[in-house]
Protein backbone atom coordinates (compact mmCIF):
# COMPACT_ATOMS: atom_id res chain seq x y z
CA UNK A 1 0.00 0.00 0.00
CA UNK A 2 1.42 3.42 -0.96
CA UNK A 3 2.75 5.90 2.04
CA UNK A 4 -0.60 8.32 2.30
CA UNK A 5 0.04 11.89 2.99
CA UNK A 6 -1.64 14.59 5.37
CA UNK A 7 -1.92 16.67 2.36
CA UNK A 8 -3.46 13.51 0.29
CA UNK A 9 -6.11 12.62 2.94
CA UNK A 10 -7.36 15.78 3.07
CA UNK A 11 -8.04 16.23 -0.39
CA UNK A 12 -9.60 12.67 -0.54
CA UNK A 13 -11.82 14.08 2.51
CA UNK A 14 -11.98 17.19 0.79
CA UNK A 15 -13.45 15.93 -2.48
CA UNK A 16 -15.99 13.38 -0.59
CA UNK A 17 -17.74 16.50 1.17
CA UNK A 18 -20.73 16.12 -0.28
CA UNK A 19 -21.31 12.44 0.13
CA UNK A 20 -20.40 13.08 3.97
CA UNK A 21 -22.82 15.37 4.08
CA UNK A 22 -25.23 13.90 2.42
CA UNK A 23 -24.29 10.99 5.27
CA UNK A 24 -25.05 13.18 7.42
CA UNK A 25 -28.53 14.14 6.37
CA UNK A 26 -29.42 10.92 6.34
CA UNK A 27 -28.16 9.95 9.95
CA UNK A 28 -30.15 12.87 11.11
CA UNK A 29 -33.22 12.41 8.95
CA UNK A 30 -33.20 8.26 10.73
CA UNK A 31 -32.62 9.50 13.92
CA UNK A 32 -35.43 12.39 13.52
CA UNK A 33 -37.92 9.77 12.63
CA UNK A 34 -36.83 7.19 15.42
CA UNK A 35 -36.73 10.05 17.76
CA UNK A 36 -39.84 11.52 16.90
CA UNK A 37 -41.59 7.63 17.02
CA UNK A 38 -39.84 7.40 20.56
CA UNK A 39 -41.26 11.14 21.66
CA UNK A 40 -44.56 10.12 20.74
CA UNK A 41 -45.31 6.35 21.20
CA UNK A 42 -42.54 5.45 23.13
CA UNK A 43 -43.08 8.44 25.59
CA UNK A 44 -47.06 7.36 26.19
CA UNK A 45 -46.58 4.07 26.55
CA UNK A 46 -43.53 4.79 29.46
CA UNK A 47 -46.12 7.00 31.37
CA UNK A 48 -48.96 4.22 30.79
CA UNK A 49 -46.38 1.60 32.42
CA UNK A 50 -46.12 3.98 35.16
CA UNK A 51 -49.28 5.07 35.84
CA UNK A 52 -50.66 1.18 35.86
CA UNK A 53 -47.48 0.15 38.52
CA UNK A 54 -49.24 -1.40 41.99
CA UNK A 55 -50.19 1.81 44.48
CA UNK A 56 -49.71 4.30 41.29
CA UNK A 57 -53.13 6.17 39.61
CA UNK A 58 -54.07 3.31 37.13
CA UNK A 59 -52.96 0.39 39.21
CA UNK A 60 -53.31 -2.73 37.32
CA UNK A 61 -51.39 -5.99 37.20
CA UNK A 62 -52.45 -7.24 34.32
CA UNK A 63 -51.89 -4.41 31.88
CA UNK A 64 -48.68 -3.08 33.32
CA UNK A 65 -47.93 -6.96 33.09
CA UNK A 66 -48.53 -7.33 29.65
CA UNK A 67 -47.12 -3.77 28.78
CA UNK A 68 -43.80 -4.69 30.80
CA UNK A 69 -43.29 -8.34 28.66
CA UNK A 70 -44.02 -6.33 25.36
CA UNK A 71 -41.58 -3.59 26.24
CA UNK A 72 -38.59 -6.62 27.18
CA UNK A 73 -39.85 -8.58 24.18
CA UNK A 74 -38.77 -5.85 21.77
CA UNK A 75 -35.91 -4.94 23.79
CA UNK A 76 -34.34 -8.20 23.99
CA UNK A 77 -33.67 -8.66 19.80
CA UNK A 78 -30.11 -7.88 18.78
CA UNK A 79 -30.44 -4.80 16.85
CA UNK A 80 -29.61 -6.31 13.63
CA UNK A 81 -31.83 -9.22 13.91
CA UNK A 82 -34.91 -6.86 14.96
CA UNK A 83 -33.80 -4.91 11.45
CA UNK A 84 -33.93 -8.14 9.40
CA UNK A 85 -37.00 -9.57 11.10
CA UNK A 86 -38.85 -6.11 10.36
CA UNK A 87 -38.38 -6.29 6.58
CA UNK A 88 -41.22 -7.49 5.43
CA UNK A 89 -43.01 -4.84 7.79
CA UNK A 90 -40.69 -1.83 6.68
CA UNK A 91 -41.44 -2.92 2.80
CA UNK A 92 -45.14 -2.53 3.68
CA UNK A 93 -44.92 0.93 5.57
CA UNK A 94 -42.25 2.06 3.15
CA UNK A 95 -42.28 0.28 -0.03
CA UNK A 96 -38.46 -0.26 0.20
CA UNK A 97 -36.28 -2.21 2.37
CA UNK A 98 -33.12 0.35 1.60
CA UNK A 99 -32.52 3.88 2.39
CA UNK A 100 -32.66 6.02 5.39
CA UNK A 101 -36.70 6.24 5.28
CA UNK A 102 -36.39 2.08 5.45
CA UNK A 103 -33.95 1.92 8.08
CA UNK A 104 -35.69 4.27 10.29
CA UNK A 105 -38.46 1.81 10.69
CA UNK A 106 -36.44 -0.89 12.88
CA UNK A 107 -34.81 2.44 14.51
CA UNK A 108 -38.32 3.44 15.57
CA UNK A 109 -39.54 0.35 16.91
CA UNK A 110 -36.62 -0.57 18.76
CA UNK A 111 -36.32 3.37 20.00
CA UNK A 112 -40.29 3.15 21.11
CA UNK A 113 -39.90 0.28 24.15
CA UNK A 114 -36.68 1.55 25.08
CA UNK A 115 -37.67 5.13 25.96
CA UNK A 116 -40.98 3.77 27.23
CA UNK A 117 -38.50 2.23 29.94
CA UNK A 118 -36.49 5.20 30.09
CA UNK A 119 -39.90 7.41 30.89
CA UNK A 120 -41.06 5.28 33.52
CA UNK A 121 -37.44 4.88 35.43
CA UNK A 122 -37.60 9.05 35.42
CA UNK A 123 -41.49 9.25 36.62
CA UNK A 124 -40.63 7.18 39.66
CA UNK A 125 -38.47 9.76 41.32
CA UNK A 126 -41.51 11.90 41.82
CA UNK A 127 -42.42 11.53 45.45
CA UNK A 128 -45.81 10.32 45.39
CA UNK A 129 -46.99 12.35 48.22
CA UNK A 130 -46.83 15.38 44.91
CA UNK A 131 -49.23 13.25 43.02
CA UNK A 132 -51.15 12.91 45.75
CA UNK A 133 -51.33 16.57 46.36
CA UNK A 134 -52.85 16.77 43.01
CA UNK A 135 -55.44 14.30 43.91
CA UNK A 136 -56.44 16.07 46.97
CA UNK A 137 -56.98 19.15 45.24
CA UNK A 138 -59.21 17.45 42.88
CA UNK A 139 -56.69 17.18 39.74
CA UNK A 140 -57.80 14.88 37.24
CA UNK A 141 -55.78 12.11 36.06
CA UNK A 142 -54.58 14.27 32.64
CA UNK A 143 -53.86 16.98 34.60
CA UNK A 144 -52.12 15.08 37.06
CA UNK A 145 -49.73 13.82 33.75
CA UNK A 146 -49.34 16.87 32.31
CA UNK A 147 -49.50 18.89 34.63
CA UNK A 148 -47.72 17.50 37.33
CA UNK A 149 -45.52 13.91 36.53
CA UNK A 150 -44.36 15.77 33.18
CA UNK A 151 -43.59 18.66 34.65
CA UNK A 152 -41.93 17.33 37.78
CA UNK A 153 -39.76 14.84 35.73
CA UNK A 154 -39.11 17.46 32.64
CA UNK A 155 -35.38 17.76 33.34
CA UNK A 156 -34.96 13.84 33.97
CA UNK A 157 -36.95 12.78 30.43
CA UNK A 158 -34.43 15.50 28.84
CA UNK A 159 -31.60 13.39 30.11
CA UNK A 160 -33.40 10.27 29.11
CA UNK A 161 -33.94 11.96 25.51
CA UNK A 162 -30.39 12.57 25.90
CA UNK A 163 -29.08 8.94 26.52
CA UNK A 164 -31.71 7.41 23.41
CA UNK A 165 -30.43 9.70 21.04
CA UNK A 166 -26.68 8.60 21.47
CA UNK A 167 -27.52 4.88 21.63
CA UNK A 168 -29.86 5.29 18.28
CA UNK A 169 -27.11 7.64 16.71
CA UNK A 170 -25.13 4.13 17.01
CA UNK A 171 -28.28 2.14 16.41
CA UNK A 172 -28.44 4.10 12.88
CA UNK A 173 -24.51 3.13 11.95
CA UNK A 174 -25.69 -0.42 12.15
CA UNK A 175 -28.66 0.32 10.49
CA UNK A 176 -26.65 2.10 7.68
CA UNK A 177 -24.65 -1.24 7.29
CA UNK A 178 -27.68 -2.92 5.72
CA UNK A 179 -28.91 -0.36 3.19
CA UNK A 180 -29.92 2.45 4.84
CA UNK A 181 -27.20 5.30 4.31
CA UNK A 182 -25.36 7.41 6.90
CA UNK A 183 -21.95 8.37 8.61
CA UNK A 184 -21.74 4.70 9.87
CA UNK A 185 -22.54 3.56 5.96
CA UNK A 186 -20.42 6.09 4.50
CA UNK A 187 -17.25 4.76 7.10
CA UNK A 188 -17.53 1.22 6.00
CA UNK A 189 -18.20 1.77 2.00
CA UNK A 190 -15.07 3.84 2.05
CA UNK A 191 -13.01 3.48 5.12
CA UNK A 192 -13.31 -0.23 5.31
CA UNK A 193 -14.23 -1.87 2.00
CA UNK A 194 -12.11 0.62 -0.17
CA UNK A 195 -8.95 0.65 2.42
CA UNK A 196 -9.69 4.71 2.81
CA UNK A 197 -8.36 4.76 6.79
CA UNK A 198 -8.73 8.13 6.87
CA UNK A 199 -12.04 8.64 5.58
CA UNK A 200 -13.24 6.02 8.45
CA UNK A 201 -10.87 7.87 11.00
CA UNK A 202 -12.78 10.99 9.66
CA UNK A 203 -16.56 9.53 10.05
CA UNK A 204 -15.33 8.53 13.80
CA UNK A 205 -14.15 11.96 14.79
CA UNK A 206 -17.66 13.65 13.07
CA UNK A 207 -19.30 10.85 15.77
CA UNK A 208 -17.13 11.57 18.51
CA UNK A 209 -18.06 15.35 17.98
CA UNK A 210 -21.96 14.87 17.50
CA UNK A 211 -21.83 12.71 20.51
CA UNK A 212 -19.76 15.33 22.78
CA UNK A 213 -22.26 18.06 21.41
CA UNK A 214 -26.00 16.00 22.03
CA UNK A 215 -24.48 15.51 25.78
CA UNK A 216 -23.22 18.76 26.00
CA UNK A 217 -26.57 20.21 24.58
CA UNK A 218 -28.85 17.88 26.95
CA UNK A 219 -26.59 18.41 30.34
CA UNK A 220 -27.28 22.09 29.73
CA UNK A 221 -31.00 22.00 29.13
CA UNK A 222 -31.88 19.40 31.68
CA UNK A 223 -29.83 21.67 34.32
CA UNK A 224 -31.56 24.71 33.31
CA UNK A 225 -35.04 22.65 33.52
CA UNK A 226 -34.18 21.71 37.06
CA UNK A 227 -35.65 23.54 40.37
CA UNK A 228 -35.26 20.65 42.67
CA UNK B 1 -69.81 20.02 58.58
CA UNK B 2 -68.27 16.76 58.26
CA UNK B 3 -69.74 13.68 59.29
CA UNK B 4 -67.91 10.23 59.19
CA UNK B 5 -70.51 7.34 59.49
CA UNK B 6 -69.62 3.76 60.67
CA UNK B 7 -66.52 4.21 58.68
CA UNK B 8 -63.80 1.38 58.71
CA UNK B 9 -60.63 0.87 56.80
CA UNK B 10 -58.23 -1.95 56.47
CA UNK B 11 -55.08 -2.85 54.71
CA UNK B 12 -53.59 -5.87 53.08
CA UNK B 13 -49.76 -6.33 55.20
CA UNK B 14 -47.23 -7.15 53.43
CA UNK B 15 -46.60 -10.23 54.84
CA UNK B 16 -50.14 -11.26 54.73
CA UNK B 17 -53.58 -10.91 56.43
CA UNK B 18 -55.42 -7.43 57.14
CA UNK B 19 -54.68 -4.49 59.69
CA UNK B 20 -57.61 -2.63 60.34
CA UNK B 21 -56.33 1.06 60.31
CA UNK B 22 -59.97 2.67 61.56
CA UNK B 23 -63.01 0.58 63.13
CA UNK B 24 -66.32 1.12 62.60
CA UNK B 25 -66.43 4.72 63.59
CA UNK B 26 -67.78 7.38 63.83
CA UNK B 27 -67.65 11.35 63.87
CA UNK B 28 -68.95 14.63 63.96
CA UNK B 29 -67.01 17.82 63.32
CA UNK B 30 -68.49 20.90 63.14
CA UNK B 31 -68.30 24.56 60.81
CA UNK B 32 -65.50 26.62 62.18
CA UNK B 33 -64.22 24.35 64.37
CA UNK B 34 -60.80 23.33 64.94
CA UNK B 35 -60.92 19.83 64.89
CA UNK B 36 -57.62 17.64 66.12
CA UNK B 37 -56.76 13.73 65.71
CA UNK B 38 -54.42 12.60 68.24
CA UNK B 39 -53.03 9.33 69.00
CA UNK B 40 -49.91 7.40 69.20
CA UNK B 41 -48.52 6.09 65.69
CA UNK B 42 -50.55 3.61 64.04
CA UNK B 43 -53.47 5.15 66.28
CA UNK B 44 -55.07 5.44 62.66
CA UNK B 45 -55.31 9.31 62.74
CA UNK B 46 -53.83 9.62 59.25
CA UNK B 47 -56.02 7.56 57.60
CA UNK B 48 -59.32 9.09 59.51
CA UNK B 49 -58.27 12.20 58.44
CA UNK B 50 -57.19 10.39 54.80
CA UNK B 51 -60.99 8.98 54.81
CA UNK B 52 -62.61 12.96 54.85
CA UNK B 53 -61.38 13.80 51.28
CA UNK B 54 -61.70 9.93 50.16
CA UNK B 55 -57.50 9.49 49.71
CA UNK B 56 -58.51 6.55 51.11
CA UNK B 57 -61.97 5.33 50.14
CA UNK B 58 -63.27 3.68 53.35
CA UNK B 59 -64.53 -0.40 53.06
CA UNK B 60 -68.00 0.44 54.82
CA UNK B 61 -69.87 3.87 55.49
CA UNK B 62 -70.22 6.94 54.23
CA UNK B 63 -68.58 10.30 54.52
CA UNK B 64 -70.23 13.45 54.03
CA UNK B 65 -68.78 17.22 53.96
CA UNK B 66 -70.71 20.06 53.39
CA UNK B 67 -73.84 18.33 52.61
CA UNK B 68 -72.38 15.92 50.24
CA UNK B 69 -72.16 12.46 50.53
CA UNK B 70 -68.54 11.61 49.10
CA UNK B 71 -68.97 8.53 49.29
CA UNK B 72 -71.63 7.98 46.79
CA UNK B 73 -70.01 10.51 44.02
CA UNK B 74 -68.48 9.99 40.70
CA UNK B 75 -65.13 10.70 40.46
CA UNK B 76 -65.51 13.61 38.00
CA UNK B 77 -67.97 14.71 41.22
CA UNK B 78 -65.38 13.71 43.80
CA UNK B 79 -62.75 15.89 41.70
CA UNK B 80 -65.06 18.51 42.32
CA UNK B 81 -65.99 18.25 45.76
CA UNK B 82 -62.08 17.81 46.42
CA UNK B 83 -61.56 21.38 44.93
CA UNK B 84 -63.83 23.06 48.27
CA UNK B 85 -61.72 20.70 50.81
CA UNK B 86 -58.15 22.12 50.86
CA UNK B 87 -55.07 19.51 52.12
CA UNK B 88 -51.45 19.99 54.39
CA UNK B 89 -49.19 17.61 54.21
CA UNK B 90 -46.43 17.13 56.36
CA UNK B 91 -43.77 17.03 53.69
CA UNK B 92 -45.11 19.78 52.21
CA UNK B 93 -45.86 17.58 48.86
CA UNK B 94 -45.17 21.10 46.71
CA UNK B 95 -44.15 20.98 43.33
CA UNK B 96 -40.58 21.41 42.70
CA UNK B 97 -40.46 22.64 39.62
CA UNK B 98 -43.11 25.33 39.86
CA UNK B 99 -42.44 29.10 41.95
CA UNK B 100 -44.26 29.36 45.15
CA UNK B 101 -47.04 31.49 42.96
CA UNK B 102 -47.20 29.14 40.72
CA UNK B 103 -47.66 26.20 43.08
CA UNK B 104 -50.30 28.43 45.46
CA UNK B 105 -51.73 29.06 41.68
CA UNK B 106 -52.13 25.45 40.77
CA UNK B 107 -55.45 24.18 42.17
CA UNK B 108 -56.82 27.67 40.79
CA UNK B 109 -55.34 26.20 37.35
CA UNK B 110 -57.69 22.92 37.85
CA UNK B 111 -60.31 24.48 38.93
CA UNK B 112 -60.76 26.46 35.75
CA UNK B 113 -60.12 30.19 36.94
CA UNK B 114 -59.45 32.80 34.77
CA UNK B 115 -55.46 33.83 34.73
CA UNK B 116 -56.45 37.49 35.98
CA UNK B 117 -58.08 35.82 38.88
CA UNK B 118 -55.83 33.50 39.84
CA UNK B 119 -53.12 36.66 39.70
CA UNK B 120 -55.25 38.27 42.21
CA UNK B 121 -55.96 35.58 44.75
CA UNK B 122 -52.46 33.96 44.75
CA UNK B 123 -51.32 37.67 45.74
CA UNK B 124 -53.48 37.78 48.20
CA UNK B 125 -53.05 33.92 49.43
CA UNK B 126 -49.19 34.72 49.74
CA UNK B 127 -49.77 38.08 51.37
CA UNK B 128 -52.19 35.98 54.36
CA UNK B 129 -48.97 33.54 54.60
CA UNK B 130 -46.24 36.42 54.82
CA UNK B 131 -44.74 35.08 51.58
CA UNK B 132 -45.02 38.07 48.90
CA UNK B 133 -41.83 38.80 48.87
CA UNK B 134 -40.70 35.11 48.09
CA UNK B 135 -43.32 34.57 44.72
CA UNK B 136 -41.04 33.71 42.18
CA UNK B 137 -38.63 31.83 44.53
CA UNK B 138 -38.67 27.98 43.93
CA UNK B 139 -39.69 25.53 47.28
CA UNK B 140 -36.11 24.13 47.26
CA UNK B 141 -35.04 27.75 48.14
CA UNK B 142 -37.27 27.36 51.21
CA UNK B 143 -37.02 27.10 54.45
CA UNK B 144 -39.30 24.38 55.84
CA UNK B 145 -41.99 27.03 57.39
CA UNK B 146 -41.83 28.52 54.75
CA UNK B 147 -42.67 25.50 52.17
CA UNK B 148 -45.54 24.72 54.89
CA UNK B 149 -46.81 28.41 54.58
CA UNK B 150 -46.76 27.59 50.72
CA UNK B 151 -48.45 24.75 51.98
CA UNK B 152 -51.44 26.37 53.70
CA UNK B 153 -51.62 29.22 50.83
CA UNK B 154 -52.09 26.61 48.10
CA UNK B 155 -54.99 24.77 50.42
CA UNK B 156 -56.28 28.10 50.61
CA UNK B 157 -56.61 29.63 47.48
CA UNK B 158 -59.40 27.83 46.09
CA UNK B 159 -61.69 29.29 49.32
CA UNK B 160 -62.17 25.76 50.52
CA UNK B 161 -64.80 25.51 53.47
CA UNK B 162 -62.73 22.88 54.98
CA UNK B 163 -58.42 22.53 55.26
CA UNK B 164 -57.60 19.04 55.94
CA UNK B 165 -53.72 19.11 58.18
CA UNK B 166 -51.78 16.24 58.46
CA UNK B 167 -48.63 16.60 60.79
CA UNK B 168 -48.29 19.60 59.66
CA UNK B 169 -45.64 20.79 61.86
CA UNK B 170 -43.99 17.26 62.32
CA UNK B 171 -41.04 17.99 60.28
CA UNK B 172 -40.72 21.25 61.46
CA UNK B 173 -38.51 22.82 64.67
CA UNK B 174 -40.46 24.33 67.97
CA UNK B 175 -40.42 27.79 66.79
CA UNK B 176 -41.72 26.98 63.44
CA UNK B 177 -44.16 25.00 64.76
CA UNK B 178 -45.88 27.41 66.52
CA UNK B 179 -45.46 30.09 63.13
CA UNK B 180 -47.12 27.54 61.97
CA UNK B 181 -50.10 26.46 64.28
CA UNK B 182 -50.70 30.28 64.44
CA UNK B 183 -51.06 31.13 60.52
CA UNK B 184 -53.53 27.74 60.75
CA UNK B 185 -55.51 29.45 63.83
CA UNK B 186 -55.56 32.86 62.10
CA UNK B 187 -57.16 31.51 58.92
CA UNK B 188 -59.72 29.85 60.95
CA UNK B 189 -60.64 32.60 62.59
CA UNK B 190 -60.73 35.09 59.57
CA UNK B 191 -62.23 32.90 56.96
CA UNK B 192 -63.96 30.91 59.38
CA UNK B 193 -62.41 27.65 57.12
CA UNK B 194 -63.17 24.03 59.26
CA UNK B 195 -59.39 22.26 60.23
CA UNK B 196 -59.00 18.89 60.88
CA UNK B 197 -55.58 18.49 61.77
CA UNK B 198 -53.29 15.65 63.05
CA UNK B 199 -51.16 15.36 65.47
CA UNK B 200 -49.45 13.40 68.31
CA UNK B 201 -48.55 15.97 70.18
CA UNK B 202 -51.30 17.44 72.87
CA UNK B 203 -49.37 20.73 72.61
CA UNK B 204 -50.99 21.27 69.19
CA UNK B 205 -54.25 20.20 70.32
CA UNK B 206 -54.04 22.54 73.28
CA UNK B 207 -53.02 25.61 71.37
CA UNK B 208 -55.13 25.62 68.88
CA UNK B 209 -58.23 23.30 69.05
CA UNK B 210 -61.43 23.70 70.10
CA UNK B 211 -62.08 19.65 70.30
CA UNK B 212 -60.28 16.65 69.05
CA UNK B 213 -60.65 12.94 68.87
CA UNK B 214 -58.02 10.75 71.04
CA UNK B 215 -57.80 7.43 68.65
CA UNK B 216 -56.02 4.31 69.75
CA UNK B 217 -56.30 1.12 67.34
CA UNK B 218 -58.56 2.16 64.94
CA UNK B 219 -61.26 3.69 67.28
CA UNK B 220 -62.07 6.96 68.59
CA UNK B 221 -61.63 6.66 72.24
CA UNK B 222 -62.70 9.87 73.45
CA UNK B 223 -63.59 13.13 72.54
CA UNK B 224 -61.72 15.82 74.44
CA UNK B 225 -62.49 19.82 74.59
CA UNK B 226 -59.97 22.49 75.17
CA UNK B 227 -61.23 25.92 76.90
CA UNK B 228 -58.56 28.32 77.65
CA UNK B 229 -55.97 26.26 76.86
CA UNK B 230 -56.38 23.42 79.29
CA UNK B 231 -57.76 19.90 77.48
CA UNK B 232 -60.26 18.32 79.68
CA UNK B 233 -59.98 14.61 79.68
CA UNK B 234 -61.19 11.55 81.47
CA UNK B 235 -59.33 8.13 79.46
CA UNK B 236 -56.28 6.76 80.97
CA UNK B 237 -54.50 7.36 77.33
CA UNK B 238 -55.38 10.80 77.51
CA UNK B 239 -54.08 11.11 80.46
CA UNK B 240 -51.14 9.62 79.70
CA UNK B 241 -50.76 12.18 76.86
CA UNK B 242 -51.52 14.93 79.05
CA UNK B 243 -48.64 14.20 81.54
CA UNK B 244 -45.70 13.79 78.38
CA UNK B 245 -46.88 17.10 76.64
Amino acid sequence: MEELTWAQALANLSDLAPEIWQASLETGLMLGIGLTAAILLGGPLGVLLYLTQPGQLFAHRTVNGVLGWLVNLVRSFPFIILMVSLVPLTRVLVGSTIGPIAAAVPLSFAAIPYFARLVEQTLREIPRGVVEAAEAMGASPAQIIVKVLINEARAGLISSLTILTISFLSYSAVAGVVGGGGIGDLAIRYGYYRFQSEVMIAMVLLLVVIVQLIQFAGNRLAARLDKR
Amino acid sequence: MIHLKNVHKRFQKPEGGWFDAVRDTSLHIRAGEIFGLIGFSGAGKSTLLRLINLLERPDSGSVTVDGQQLTALSASALRRARQNIGMVFQQFNLMANRTVADNIAFPLEIAGWQQADIDARVAECLDIVGLADRAQHYPAQLSGGQKQRVGIARALAPRPHVILADEPTSALDPKTTQSILDCLQDINARFGVTVVIVTHEMHVIRSICHRAALLDAGEVVEILTVQDKQVSAQSALAKSLLEVA
